[in-house]
């Protein structure tokens, strides 16, 4: 374990609702060593974007709560740290860049101001550097005219531009991980690439880690050093990227990994898209057993009565099934 | 905030303004009856004076030259003359018109001042004592009509512990620090009234506002920005949140100076508020049209300037 | 799949998948039940549900029980405190005060509901003809509703009824000419948040994509906005229609109190204040009653018109 940054263990973020708990993130084992990228891949509902927002105890805590684990920062364990020294870390050592831009700025504050806030809080700079500093920051993720743009209100960028103005204030102050909770989803497919560079392009620069949570395998192929798939508030593969697009375990990997759209087999083949037959399970009460167990192609009576551990099934490869 | 959006808001506010002086014009056209048969009684008043009257104001004419002829004379200051007081209205008026203007003013101060940090204090403690607390006085204190309260007061303060005057008293012969003492004795329960019947639906407003901001993004990106919490909610959640409490302030404004009606004529403050009263007991229509009229053109005075005050809030808007 | 080979000797084909993973069912209940449910939760709304029930019925059956007359007068016993007697104790004439709530209650009340469906009616007609409409008619009718907006009320009430008192007294007699005079003014300056609710119900809906189905299976106009549109905005217009009463109660004793709403020996609640005010120094208890008559009713009509958003137009924190 050379140099790892953040090592979440056994994390169990769970929400309090009229109709009982809903345990989100259920029992979540992840790590992330300095400067890799580690994808976490899921559909919709799985916990990837709880498990983002546990790491900065982000969560509302009253319906929300952690009913166990630890979420390790080199070796520190962040939960049971109260919010004053939760936000030493916070944009310093931790950022975070979320999935809407529309939505994630503050509409009565200029771009800079809202830059410049962090840098002056995090580095003890009068306004007047740090608006310097947040120019800066808009120049390095290729925001043109960024002396002036500096000045101007979120409504006056572009969704594609929103969201680099949200990397430059995420990076302002150079975390050592910067987590992307799906930064390109809500973005057109060409401005898609261009955030995926440019984040990139900012990894290299200050060589940090990325934690990047997408349900699009097709990004994760392409950016990440390993991979975690999680599904129904748990991990049920972890795996080096080549390893897992290679050689996934996991008939859910499977399953997610077979239904990107491929244009040459479609060609070749006239094959139909596959999907994953049924939904996602209630997070309410969930089943003992393993929770893919009624969407399994190859469920057994084994995998219903109990949870299969996560077993490792080659180097740096963890699958939780009993197959 | 730009120049073409307040020129807009004012261009928009002239034919509020308008509308509303067809609107008052056309009710007093309506009304049955000669708005000078009083006239006709008073002895004082030669029959010939009265004809002249009636030419003049044109009352035997078509209602649209009327209008225009009224509405002419009151641009020009000519707001006609009061039988019962014997001064031009507009004198009455002007003279009255500072101390409405004063009490209603302090008292939205006063509401402001109270219901914001009430407000947000218990937006941040949904449901916690506090916020059942403050939540329960919001409701008692708008459900308590304002001369009701105003007559509490008196009785608390005026008959029974004698701290305040409950008279009000627009020649206080004191000078220096007593005079002043004593208007802000005498204007502390009719301030109060009006400052706290608003203040209380203020509370629910701003609690409100504040609840439906704080569930935003941009509240989650302040948060983990690290800026603590204490600067979210002062500097990035109570701005937003204070943007449509403004508009509503202003739209709230024409309740705002019917409190006043009522709280001038419980505490006797010379207003124009009670004012109006005193002319309706007495028939004094020209004096009643006036103040009226007076009181329309605040609303909309009222409504500019919260459109200003968005414009300046909210820089999305001046940009459409 | 290489390496695949199942854990259970006895494995062939793979469970039935329905049958491993049971889902929770939530019993369904109607949305009005569902409401009922979320109204019941708030108890002050409840409480206050009782209190305005105990009013009303004592408003309506009390004089029946208590028979004292409401104006007769009696030297003797004037300005009286609460006693067996009289428990609200009697005016400045000896007349019993309870008795006159009770009678002036009816009044009091019947003003507001009144009011209230005036105002409704006209908003939810002048909403949906703007909704359903556009341009031209929607326009102009927003821009009236922005015009009775900014009028402003107590002013205006008080120079139409100042205007039209005497006329309408002998037209309908001095109460009943009153009476209309004040429902019809406080109705009609506030149908306005009616109409906007409606409206934008209209707006929203009008695209929707089971009124696109209605109207593809043929549904005319009207029974378009009656059975699919007019029910979604039925919550918030109860809503209002609360606040509505609320506000109307408080505007006609605002005006008797100031002396210029009903005639004088009609013992609505403000008129009675009015009497009562001067007096403060030796009768309070004179204009408490009255005051806590209306204060009551008032604050429990709030309180029911919050706990009817909760129910109707739910927004929970948590």
């Amino acid at each position: 374990m050379a140099d790892t940054l953040l090592d979440i263990r056994g994390l169990k973020t769970w929400f309090k609702t009229d109709d009982g708990m809903v345990r989100a993130v259920d029992g979540v084992d992840l790590h992330i060593d300095r400067g890799e990228t580690v994808g976490v891949v899921g559909e919709s509902g799985c916990g990837k974007t709880v498990t983002a927002r546990s790491v900065l105890k982000l969560i509302d805590m009253p319906p929300g709560r952690f009913e166990g684990g630890q979420i390790l920062w080199q070796g520190r364990d962040l939960i049971p740290l109260d919010q004053d020294e939760m936000n030493k870390i916070r944009a310093r050592e931790i950022a975070i860049v979320f999935q809407e831009p529309m939505t994630s700025l503050n509409p009565v504050y200029t771009v800079g101001d809202q830059i410049a806030e962090v840098i002056a809080l995090h580095q003890k700079l009068n306004r007047k550097q740090a608006m310097e500093g947040a120019a800066e920051m808009l120049r390095l993720v290729n925001i043109p005219n960024a002396q002036r743009r500096v000045h101007d209100y979120p409504h006056q960028f572009s969704g594609g531009m929103r969201q680099r103005v949200m990397i430059a204030m995420a990076l302002s102050c150079q975390p050592k991980l910067l987590i992307a909770d799906e930064p390109t989803t809500a973005l057109d497919v060409t401005i898609q690439a261009q955030i995926l560079e440019l984040m990139q392009e900012m990894k290299e620069r200050f060589g940090m880690a990325i934690m990047l949570i997408t349900h699009a395998m097709g990004v994760v192929a392409e950016t990440c050093q390993r991979v975690t798939v999680m599904y129904a508030g748990k991990v049920v593969e972890e795996a080096p990227v080549e390893a897992l697009f290679g050689n996934p375990r996991h008939p859910y990997t499977q399953g997610l990994i077979r239904s990107i759209p491929r244009v040459d087999r479609a060609a070749e083949k006239k094959q139909r898209l596959e999907a994953i037959p049924g939904t996602v399970p209630s997070l309410l009460e969930p089943p003992p057993g393993c929770r893919f167990a009624d969407r399994c192609k190859y469920v057994t009576d084994i995998c219903v009565r109990g949870m299969p551990p996560l077993k490792e099934v080659g180097p740096g490869h963890y699958v939780r099934c009993v197959l | 905030m730009n120049r073409q959006y307040l020129m807009r808001r004012v261009l928009i506010a002239l034919p509020s303004l308008l509308g509303i002086s067809i609107v008052l014009f056309t009710v007093l056209a309506m009304a049955p009856g000669d708005p000078f048969e009083e006239l006709a009684t008073n002895p004082n008043i030669p029959p010939e004076v009265r004809l002249a009257l009636r030419a003049k104001f044109g009352l035997d004419d078509p209602i649209w030259s009327r209008y225009l002829h009224w509405l002419f004379a009151m641009l020009h200051g000519d707001w006609g003359f009061s039988f019962v007081s014997r001064v031009n209205v507009d004198t009455l008026i002007l003279q009255r018109l500072p101390t409405t203007l004063i009490v209603i003013g302090s008292s939205q101060l006063l509401a402001i001042l109270v219901a914001l940090p009430i407000g947000v204090l218990a937006a941040t403690r949904p449901y916690s004592l506090f916020d059942q607390i403050a939540n329960t006085f919001a409701f008692v204190g708008f459900s308590l009509p304002p001369f009701f309260t105003g007559l509490l007061l008196i009785l608390v303060f005026s008959v029974q512990l004698d701290w305040l005057p409950f008279v009000y008293r627009a020649d206080i012969s004191a000078t220096g620090w007593q005079f002043y003492w004593e208007h802000i004795k005498q204007s502390i329960m009719p301030v109060m009234v009006l400052g706290l019947f608003q203040g209380a639906s203020l509370v629910r407003y701003v609690r409100s506002s504040v609840l439906d901001v704080i569930r935003l993004d941009y509240v989650t990106t302040a948060r983990s920005k690290g800026i603590g919490e204490r600067k979210v909610i002062t500097k990035h959640v109570v701005r937003n949140a204070m943007i449509p409490v403004v508009t509503l302030v202003a739209l709230q404004m024409p309740i705002v100076f019917g409190g006043a009606i009522v709280t001038e004529q419980i505490f006797r403050v010379p207003g124009i508020g009670s004012l109006l009263i005193s002319a309706m007991l007495a028939n004094d229509t020209p004096v009643v049209m006036a103040v009226t009229f007076v009181f329309a053109a605040l609303v909309v005075l009222c409504n500019l300037i919260a459109d200003i005050l968005y414009g300046w809030l909210d820089p999305r808007i001046a940009f459409r | 799949m290489a390496g695949l080979t199942p854990a259970s000797l006895s494995a062939e084909a793979p469970v039935a998948p329905a049958a491993v993973v049971e889902t929770r069912k939530k019993a369904r209940f109607s949305p009005w039940q569902e409401a009922w449910r979320r109204f019941r939760r708030h108890r002050l709304a409840l409480v206050s549900g009782i209190v305005l029930l105990l009013i009303v019925t004592a408003i309506l059956i009390g004089p029946l029980l208590w028979r004292l007359p409401i104006n007769e007068i009696d030297f003797g016993s004037k300005l009286e405190g609460p006693t067996w007697a009289h428990p609200f104790g009697t005016d400045d004439l000896g007349q019993d005060v309870l008795a006159r709530l009770l009678y002036g209650g009816r009044i009091s009340l019947a003003v507001g509901f009144a009011a209230m469906l005036v105002a409704i009616t006209v908003g939810v007609l002048v909403g949906a003809l703007a909704g359903m409409s556009s341009g031209y008619v929607d326009a102009i009718l927003m821009w009236l509703a922005d015009l009775f907006l900014s009028l402003p009320q107590l002013p205006l009430l008080l120079l139409l009824i100042y205007l039209f008192r005497d006329a309408l007294k002998t037209a309908f007699g001095p109460e009943g000419g009153v009476f209309a005079l004040i429902v019809v003014v406080i109705g009609g300056l506030r149908w306005m948040p009616a109409a906007r609710l409606v409206r934008a119900q209209f707006l929203s809906l009008r695209e929707k994509e089971f009124v696109e189905a209605a109207r593809a299976l043929g549904a005319s106009k009207p029974r378009q906005v009656i059975r699919h549109i007019l029910p979604n905005a039925l919550g918030p217009v109860i809503v209002a229609g609360t606040i509505d009463v609320a506000a109307a109660i408080i505007a006609e004793s605002t005006l008797s109190f100031l002396g210029l709403g009903f005639p004088p020996d009609i013992p609505t609640w403000g008129r009675v204040l009015f009497d009562a005010k001067d007096y403060l120094d030796i009768a309070p208890h004179w204009a408490l009653f009255p005051g806590a008559a209306i204060f009551f009713t008032v604050l429990a009509i709030n309180f029911i018109g919050d706990g009817l958003r909760d129910a109707l137009d739910p927004r929970r924190v948590i």
